[in-house]
C-alpha cells in the first residue's frame, strides 16, 4: 500500500497532539491557563478600587472629593502591607484561639510560600495577592457610610483594625478549608465571592458607623447635588467589568465553574439596572443615570454570593430582587432619618443580605447533588436556608458588635469624626491640602 | 437698595453662609473665582511648597434693602475673619433696581 508522504506527516502531527496533556502544564503541577486567568482577575479586582474610588468621589460634594477617593485609595496601601505581614496567615492558615481565625507561621510576610503551586495550578503568591485584594475593597465600602465627616488618620487606623478583627475572621470561618461556616451543614454555607465576607459586613459596619458617628452637618438639608457623576458612573462601569475578577476569579480555576460565574455576574448587573431603571421611571417619573449605577450595584452584590452556584435564570431573578429591595431600603433610609450618605448599607447590606438568602432557592441541581452525597443522604433547600441565614446572622452581629468596639475606642483616644470646622471647610482642604478640581462651580 | 460683593476665603464659605442665614439674609448667589491680593498664599505641591499666582476665593453676592446693609456686613466679617493676610474684602454698590421675574414687582419688595 502506498502511503504517501503528507499523510504520514499529517498522522504523526496527530499522534503527538495526541499524547501531550489536555492542559498547558510544566512538571511541578502548574496550569498556565489558571494562573493566567487568576493573574488577570487579581488585577481586575484591584482596578474596583479606584473603581470605587471614582463611584464615591463623584457622590460627594466637591470639597471632599479627594478625601473620599484616598478612603479608598489608602486602602490600597494599608490594608495590602497587613495582608502580607498577617492577613493571609489569619484568613488560610489553620484554625486556633477555637476558630476565631487562623495562623500559619509559613504565611508571615508570606515567607513561606516562595515556591508553592497549589493543588488548583496556582502559584500560592497569586493566590494570596488574589485573596488580599479583596481584604483592600471590603473596608473601602465602609467609607461610603460616613463620607464627608471623618478624620483620615482615624480612618487608616479604623480600617487596619476593621481588616484585622473583623474581616480577617470572617474571611477564614467562610473560605478557610477548616473555618466553620466553610463546613456548615452539608456542604458548607454557600458564599461564592464574598456576599457575606465583604458585602454584609461592610454594609452593616457602615451602618453601624453611620449611627454611631452621627449625620453630616446640615442633614437632611444639605444640597444632595453630587459633585461629578460622570465620575460616578464610569467608576459603576469600572466595577462592573472588575467584579469578573472578583467573581469569575473566585473560582479559582479557568474552567467551567469560571464561565458559570461570569455568565452569572454579567446577567445579575444588567437586570439589577434596567429593573432600577423600571422602579425609579414610574416613582418618580425619571430614569436617572445615578438609579442605573446603583442597579447595577445592587445586582452584582446579589449575585456575589451565588455566582458559582446559580444559573442564569436565578441571577435574574436575584437581579430583580436586589434592585427592587434596595431601591425599598433607601427609601426607608429617607423616612429613618441616619445618614448612611452613599448607602453603603442600603446597597452593599441589603444587596448581599438578599443575595445570600434568595440564591438558596435557585442552586443548581449538581451542587445540591453533591451536598446530598456528603450529608450522607438527602440535603433539601431548606435545609439549605437555614445554613445560609445562620451565617447571614454570625456576620451581621459579629461586624456589627466589634465595628461599635473600635469606634467608640478611636473616638476615645483621638476622635474620629471630624471638627465642625473641618467638615465645613472640606476634608481636601483640611487633611490633604489640596484641591479637587480646578475651577468649578461650588456646591 | 444696595448690592454687597464680599471676597471671602474658599474655606469659609459654608460658614458665612450659615451666619447669614442665621441672621436671616438668606438670598446670595456664590461664584468661585480667582484673584491677585496682597496675600502670598503657601500651598504644597509635589513635596515642595510653593506661592501659586491667582489664588482663588469665593464671590458672594447679596442685594439688600438700606436697612440691612450693616448686618449683612458685620455677619459676613465676623464669620469671614481670621486676621491673616487673605481674608477678603467686601463692596458696597448701590444697587439702581432689582426685579423679581416671575411676578415683574420691582424696587425692595422685589430683594
Amino acid at each position: 500500500m502506498k502511503i504517501k508522504k503528507k499523510t504520514l506527516i499529517l498522522i504523526s502531527l496527530f499522534a503527538i497532539m495526541l499524547s501531550s496533556s489536555a492542559m498547558a502544564s510544566d512538571g511541578n503541577g502548574l496550569d498556565s491557563g489558571a494562573t493566567a486567568w487568576m493573574l488577570t482577575s487579581t488585577a481586575l479586582v484591584l482596578l474596583m478600587v479606584p473603581g470605587l474610588a471614582m463611584f464615591y468621589g463623584g457622590l460627594v460634594r466637591s470639597k471632599n472629593v479627594l478625601g473620599t477617593m484616598m478612603h479608598s485609595f489608602v486602602a490600597m496601601g494599608i490594608m495590602t502591607v497587613i495582608w502580607v505581614i498577617i492577613g493571609y496567615s489569619m484568613c488560610f492558615g489553620e484554625n486556633v484561639l477555637g476558630g476565631w481565625f487562623g495562623w500559619n507561621p509559613d504565611y508571615v510576610f508570606l515567607k513561606g510560600i516562595d515556591n508553592n503551586i497549589m493543588e488548583a495550578g496556582v502559584p500560592e503568591y497569586v493566590f494570596s495577592m488574589f485573596q488580599g485584594k479583596f481584604a483592600i475593597i471590603t473596608p473601602a465600602l465602609i467609607a461610603g457610610a460616613f463620607a464627608e465627616r471623618v478624620k483620615f488618620k482615624s480612618y487608616i487606623i479604623f480600617i487596619a483594625l476593621w481588616g484585622i478583627l473583623v474581616y480577617n475572621p470572617l474571611c477564614h470561618w467562610v473560605w478557610a478549608e477548616d473555618g466553620f461556616l466553610f463546613n456548615l451543614g452539608a456542604n458548607g454555607a454557600i458564599d461564592f465571592a464574598g456576599g457575606t465576607v465583604v458585602h454584609i459586613s461592610s454594609g452593616i459596619s457602615g451602618l453601624v458607623a453611620a449611627i454611631f458617628l452621627g449625620a453630616r452637618r446640615g442633614h437632611p438639608n444639605i444640597t444632595v447635588r453630587p459633585g461629578n457623576l460622570v465620575m460616578t458612573i464610569m467608576g459603576a462601569g469600572l466595577l462592573w467589568v472588575g467584579w469578573f475578577g472578583f467573581n469569575a476569579g473566585s473560582s479559582i480555576s479557568s474552567g467551567l465553574s469560571t464561565a458559570q460565574a461570569l455568565t452569572a455576574t454579567q446577567v445579575a448587573a444588567a437586570t439589577g439596572a434596567i429593573t432600577w431603571m423600571i422602579i425609579e421611571s414610574i416613582h418618580q417619573g425619571k430614569a436617572t443615570a445615578l438609579g442605573f449605577a446603583s442597579g447595577i450595584l445592587a445586582g452584582l452584590v446579589a449575585v456575589t454570593p451565588a455566582a458559582g452556584v446559580v444559573q442564569p435564570y436565578g441571577a435574574i431573578i436575584l437581579g430583580i430582587a436586589a434592585a427592587a429591595i434596595c431601591y425599598l431600603a433607601i427609601l426607608f433610609k429617607e423616612k429613618i432619618g441616619y445618614d448612611d450618605s452613599l448607602d453603603a448599607f442600603g446597597i452593599h447590606g441589603i444587596g448581599g443580605i438578599t443575595g445570600a438568602i434568595l440564591l438558596t432557592f435557585f442552586i443548581r441541581k449538581a451542587w445540591m447533588a453533591d451536598a446530598a452525597v456528603a450529608a450522607g443522604g438527602t440535603w433539601t433547600v431548606m435545609q439549605q436556608l437555614g445554613v445560609q441565614v445562620i451565617a447571614v446572622l454570625i456576620a451581621i452581629v459579629y461586624a456589627a458588635l466589634v465595628t461599635i468596639v473600635l469606634l467608640w475606642v478611636i473616638n476615645k483616644f483621638i476622635g474620629f469624626r471630624s471638627s465642625p470646622n473641618n467638615e465645613m471647610q472640606g476634608l481636601d482642604a483640611s487633611y490633604h491640602g489640596e484641591r479637587g478640581y480646578g475651577m468649578l462651580n461650588p456646591n | 437698595m444696595k448690592l454687597i460683593t464680599a471676597i471671602i476665603r474658599e474655606n469659609n464659605l459654608d460658614q458665612v453662609r450659615e451666619a447669614l442665614i442665621e441672621a436671616e439674609i438668606s438670598r446670595i448667589t456664590v461664584h468661585r473665582v480667582s484673584g491677585h491680593g496682597q496675600q502670598k498664599k503657601e500651598e504644597i505641591y509635589r513635596g515642595r511648597k510653593v506661592v501659586p499666582n491667582l489664588v482663588p476665593k469665593i464671590k458672594l453676592e447679596i442685594a439688600v434693602n438700606d436697612d440691612f446693609v450693616d448686618i449683612t456686613v458685620n455677619t459676613i466679617i465676623e464669620a469671614a475673619k481670621s486676621g491673616e493676610v487673605g481674608d477678603g474684602k467686601i463692596f458696597i454698590t448701590p444697587l439702581e433696581e432689582c426685579i423679581r421675574i416671575r411676578t415683574g414687582e420691582k424696587g425692595g419688595q422685589a430683594i
